[in-house]
């Protein structure tokens, strides 16, 4: 399997969204093209909207799974505590006996012949839990920008550096490639990091509340 | 053609590179005391360590293991290995047994890892592992008889 | 290759002469253990000795994890004076006649009576066998045999001075007329039976080695699954193979009465085969009510025509139109519950040269499944070997009258050519969503409480599947509450049967599943309600049953009752007679992180008669707790809209997992009274006593199971 943001090609992710349609809130069109948002001539209200739009990718519960608040991931569009309990350990990737590669591999996995409703095991070579300072769940997305915006909590990165990660790192990216019988986030990595370079280009301005 | 070691010894699988290891491990290698339990990486009854580290082999594409090192319960050694075991038999943790040999692959990782583990290491070594007949108790017990077991 | 048989009939247990068939040596089927073999000489139907000074016993009973292997080989060890280091156990062979459950009038496993049935069964087969040994070394050495002692496994004179150990006389000794009947010890001789014995199973099943039935595997073995419907009742209507024809490894496929079997040169083969099948189903047979659905028809039921008297005294209607009388209604609602031991169910077929069958499965009704297995394959029954393996946990699962899950084993293999030897097995969701569930039950309480705050009048009415297929009193739905321990006037127990198409089944002990929940979870409201305490409430109710209160009264001085709480934390507490063992659980309970129960510590106080092994007893009470604290707050299997099964494997039929396990402390009750079991009395307090504290934490009375919403943790 290849890394999402190299493999799903615009026309194939459109076909994805569209046979999601059905599903849940999330499941919605695809993200909006940045240059939707140059009809808002206000700087700092163009950057709050790019994010905001932004923000279905960040907040879904694909992203949020694993930017827990506690010590164990998510699971699931209902984001139930994740089974069998797994805890983040000192470094993120479990404690020693069970740690994430125990079960996620370095791809997606496609499960035969067993539960229905679990199609495949998420993978990705550096699959890990964000640090307890990256916690996105609970929080608002205004919540949610400040921290992103914050070198204490986002891993010492400049809005620069947060603009390549977000535009270009394959963890990320695996939330447009979940693995079977899983939603992916919507549009594609190109157009969110495309949001969240020009959100930094806008200023970075962040939603309030 | 996928190559790996299983227990030391070079093995080679030329079928489904779909298969996962505990399928090549048990059905091709024979080697049965690998258990399958859930086929999902829910229960833990299939624990291998894979490289050093543990391992459900019902979720692990043998095409994922080439060039690995794999190491099953019959290939167990060292001294984590020895105590966990001695310590197993000391207070009887088995009661059906079925899902033990994943336990004790997880028992003795955590080990090597956390030479002198807390029940909060135990748990996060060990939550992965199902035991329906509810040996939890013993097996938190032999953990910590065994980490003392290493010491002394 | 063909059976090996003893050299000589012998005398079985019951008198008759019957031929001794040992589970065959030397088979294409790998890693089997042998059960003895040439060198061994058989005493009597249930011991052997070998050569080599091991002693091995023939354990009647299944082992899964209950330890009857232990039990049953220390009640022979005991009496044949051997040493426990010689000790051996394997399972015997099918027969309904020498194997009997003295218990059944079949051979069979379950309802917590292993060691109870073969309390002087077994230990009259030790006896027996060591008045051989005595005689024959009396014969060898010619001197009287009453001279002769036997200690730890050596046999001596001490007049000449002459020893031997049991192997060097075996053959002599099996040649000896066994004794009518031989005398057993004082139980104040007794050297093993009370001793914390290591169990015999233990260091194979810390090894890989040991061996069940999924382990068997013989050359040129086909591994079969079968496609099996979502809806209770579905058959199949067409099924389209093609695409699983094209599996690497398929090898066939083939229409069963249960499904469609897909066969295979490995397991993964035939997974991707099944899940490559189209398959349609015919729901017209169907099940097609939600779980909701059934329960309120379940209660809608209360009060029809249909009832069921299980238990009357006094009179409840007067009681409860007394001046100043004050009642307490309740309708609890119980799950249907899958049993999901670690290893699904498995079977293995192996067709010989000579036209026989070997069967290897984890049998709990061993003949059972092999007159079964004969009917469907066809194969003489004298020629069908049933070879029971250890199992991977039952729970009950593994015993069915008419053996259902050895007729699709047996159909699967039937449906071959017979050429290949055939590895039946479920996966998980296979045995989830296979039915044979703990019934779902709807109960509806009744009690009344007279000015002077005394409980005059219960009144309980249970509904639900009658597990035996009666349409009269099925005694395992009300068992439990018909005799209800407490000391009320006015009773009135009331049952009504359901039919359904879910197959229903004995889950870790039966009826007091939810009886034990019902009655003690209520009889607790009821104290409250008057104002008294949990423990000595319960005591002063309980004046005719001075074992309840033993243990009720050992558990409270265990958790010092009374003495101050942690901050958070509330107690609850309740007692239960199952397979005439009581136990007495008190647990201590919080609100965990998920808003739910957190169970921090279990006392627990068992009587089961005389002690056979108390580090097995205490096992089994820390396992029944485990495995009824995991139904009662997480398990369910429920019928959706359109009546579809919903959950399929452990990431929705949860298991208790060890960060959710509490610290059990168990003290066994000194008792003379005859053994009785410990496999199912550890679970039906547990769930009531948490349901009973969670309660006093929160106010809330627990109605429904199980208590944790499913996804909350």
């Amino acid at each position: 399997m290849k890394h999402p943001r190299l493999s799903l090609a615009g026309g194939a992710a459109a076909l994805a969204m569209l046979m999601l349609s059905a599903g849940g809130a999330w499941a919605q069109e695809g993200l909006k093209a940045p240059a939707e948002f140059d009809q808002i001539t206000d700087p700092s209200a163009r950057s709050v909207a790019l994010f905001e739009e932004a923000g279905k990718v960040i907040q879904h519960p694909r992203c949020v799974n694993c930017h827990p608040a506690g010590d164990r991931p998510l699971q699931g569009m209902d984001m139930h505590p994740h089974q069998p309990p797994v805890f983040r350990g000192e470094s993120n990737i479990g404690m020693p006996g069970m740690m994430c590669g125990t079960c996620h591999g370095a791809e997606n996995v496609e499960i035969v012949g067993q539960a229905a409703d679990l199609k495949s095991i998420p993978g990705h070579p550096l699959w890990h839990v964000a640090p307890i300072e990256m916690a996105w769940e609970g929080k608002t997305l205004g919540q949610i920008c400040v921290q992103i915006k914050d070198p204490e909590r986002n891993g010492g990165k400049t809005l620069d550096e947060i603009v390549v990660h977000m535009a270009e790192d394959s963890l990320v990216g695996w939330g447009w490639n979940p693995g079977a019988g899983r939603e992916p986030v919507p549009g594609t990595q190109e157009v969110f990091g495309e949001l969240i370079r020009r959100w930094v280009a806008d200023g970075a301005v962040c939603p309030t509340g | 053609m996928i190559n790996f070691t299983l227990n030391g010894e070079e093995k080679s699988f030329d079928g489904d590179p779909d298969t996962p290891l505990l399928w090549v491990i048990r059905d091709f290698e024979k080697l049965t005391g690998t258990k399958y339990g859930c086929g999902i990486a829910q229960c833990g009854a299939c624990t291998v360590h894979l490289d050093g580290s543990t391992r459900r082999s019902c979720v692990t594409p043998i095409s994922s293991v080439d060039g690995s090192e794999v190491t099953t319960i019959e290939g167990l050694a060292g001294a984590e290995a020895e105590a966990v075991q001695k310590a197993w038999v000391a207070i009887d943790v088995p009661q059906c047994g079925y899902c033990q040999s994943g336990q004790i692959m997880s028992a003795v990782a955590l080990l090597q890892y956390t030479p002198k583990p807390t029940d909060e290491d135990i748990d996060g070594a060990m939550a992965g592992n199902i035991c329906r007949c509810a040996t939890y108790q013993r097996i938190r017990q032999a953990i910590h008889d065994a980490s003392d077991m290493m010491e002394g | 290759m063909t059976m090996h048989t003893t050299r000589r009939a012998f005398l079985a247990g019951t008198g008759l002469v019957i031929g001794f068939a040992i589970a065959p040596r030397g088979f294409a089927a790998e890693g089997v253990p042998a059960g003895g073999g040439d060198a061994l000489e058989a005493m009597n139907a249930f011991v052997k000795i070998g050569t080599d000074d091991t002693v091995t016993i023939l354990s009647k009973h299944i082992e899964f994890g209950q330890g009857p292997f232990t039990g049953l080989a220390t009640l022979i060890a005991e009496e044949l004076d051997a040493d426990w280091s010689q000790m051996r156990a394997v399972h015997s062979p099918a027969d309904d006649k020498v194997y009997a459950n003295l218990a059944f009038g079949l051979q069979g496993t379950g309802g917590s009576s292993s060691i109870a049935n073969s309390w002087e069964q077994y230990r009259q087969a030790g006896a027996t066998a060591r008045a051989m040994l005595v005689a024959a070394a009396a014969e060898e050495w010619g001197v009287p045999a009453a001279e002769i002692s036997v200690s730890k496994g050596r046999i001596s004179h001490a007049g000449s001075g002459k020893e031997s150990g049991f192997g060097a006389l075996a053959d002599k000794a099996a040649q000896q007329t066994p004794p009518a009947e031989a005398k057993l010890k004082d139980p104040k001789d007794f050297v093993l039976i009370g001793k914390d014995l290591p169990k015999l199973d233990t260091p194979e099943k810390t090894n890989g080695k040991a061996v069940y039935t999924l382990d068997v595997t013989a050359d040129n073995m086909l591994v079969a699954v079968v496609a099996h419907p979502d809806h209770f009742g579905a058959t199949v209507k067409s099924f389209d193979d093609a695409e699983a024809r094209k599996v690497q490894g398929v090898v066939d496929v083939k229409q069963v009465p249960q499904g469609v079997a897909v066969y295979a040169d490995n397991t993964y083969a035939a997974l991707k085969g099944r899940a490559a099948l189209n398959v349609e189903w015919d729901l017209s047979g169907a099940e097609k009510r939600s779980s909701s659905e059934l329960a309120a028809d379940f209660s809608s039921q209360i009060g029809g025509s249909d009832a069921l008297e299980a238990s009357k005294r006094g009179d409840v209607d007067q009681a409860f139109s007394e001046d100043g009388t004050v009642s307490l209604e309740a309708e609890m609602v119980f799950p249907f519950l899958a049993h999901a031991p670690m290893e699904p169910l498995d079977a293995v077929f192996i067709k010989r040269d000579d036209g026989s069958l070997d069967v290897y499965s984890g049998a709990q009704f061993p003949a059972m499944d092999q007159a079964t297995a004969a009917e469907i394959t066809g194969v003489d029954p004298a020629k069908v070997r049933l070879n029971t393996q250890l199992a991977g946990g039952s729970f009950g699962r593994r015993a069915q009258f008419g053996s259902p899950y050895m007729q699709e084993a047996a159909a699967v293999f039937a449906a071959t050519d017979g050429s290949r030897p055939v590895k039946h097995m479920w996966t998980r969701e296979d045995d989830i969503r296979g039915g044979f569930y703990r019934p779902m039950y709807v109960h509806r309480m009744k009690a009344s409480i007279d000015p002077d705050g005394r409980i005059t009048a219960w009144d309980q009415t249970i509904v639900g599947q009658s597990i035996m297929g009666k349409a009269d009193l099925d005694e395992t739905s009300v068992e439990g509450a018909a005799n209800l321990p407490y000391a009320i006037p006015n009773l009135r127990v009331m049952s009504h049967n359901v039919a359904l198409p879910i197959p229903p089944l004995w889950w870790r002990s039966v009826g007091h599943t939810h009886t034990g929940f019902a009655v003690e979870t209520f009889v607790d409201e009821l104290l409250q309600k008057v104002g008294k305490d949990p423990v000595e409430g319960r005591l002063a109710l309980l004046g005719d049953e001075p074992r309840h209160m033993g243990t009720l009264r050992k558990v409270a001085e265990m958790a010092d009752w009374g003495s101050a709480v942690p901050e958070g934390r509330e107690r609850g507490v309740a007692v239960v007679k199952s397979f005439n063992t009581y136990v007495a659980q008190i647990v201590e309970v919080s609100r965990g992180e998920s808003g739910m129960p957190k169970v921090h510590k279990v006392w627990c106080a068992v009587d089961c008669g005389v002690a056979i092994n108390p580090n097995v007893i205490r096992a089994q009470m820390e396992g029944g707790i485990g495995y009824g604290l995991g139904a009662v707050l997480f398990d369910e299997v429920t019928l959706g809209k359109g009546g579809g099964i919903e959950q399929s494997n452990f990431h929705d039929y949860r298991s208790l997992r060890i960060n959710e396990m509490p610290h059990v402390e168990v003290a066994v009750i000194a008792s003379s009274e005859k053994p009785t079991g410990v496999g199912e009395p550890g679970t039906p307090p547990i769930g009531p006593a948490v349901a009973n504290a969670w309660r006093r934490l929160t106010g809330s009375p627990v109605r429904r199971l199980p208590i944790v919403p499913a996804g909350m943790a």
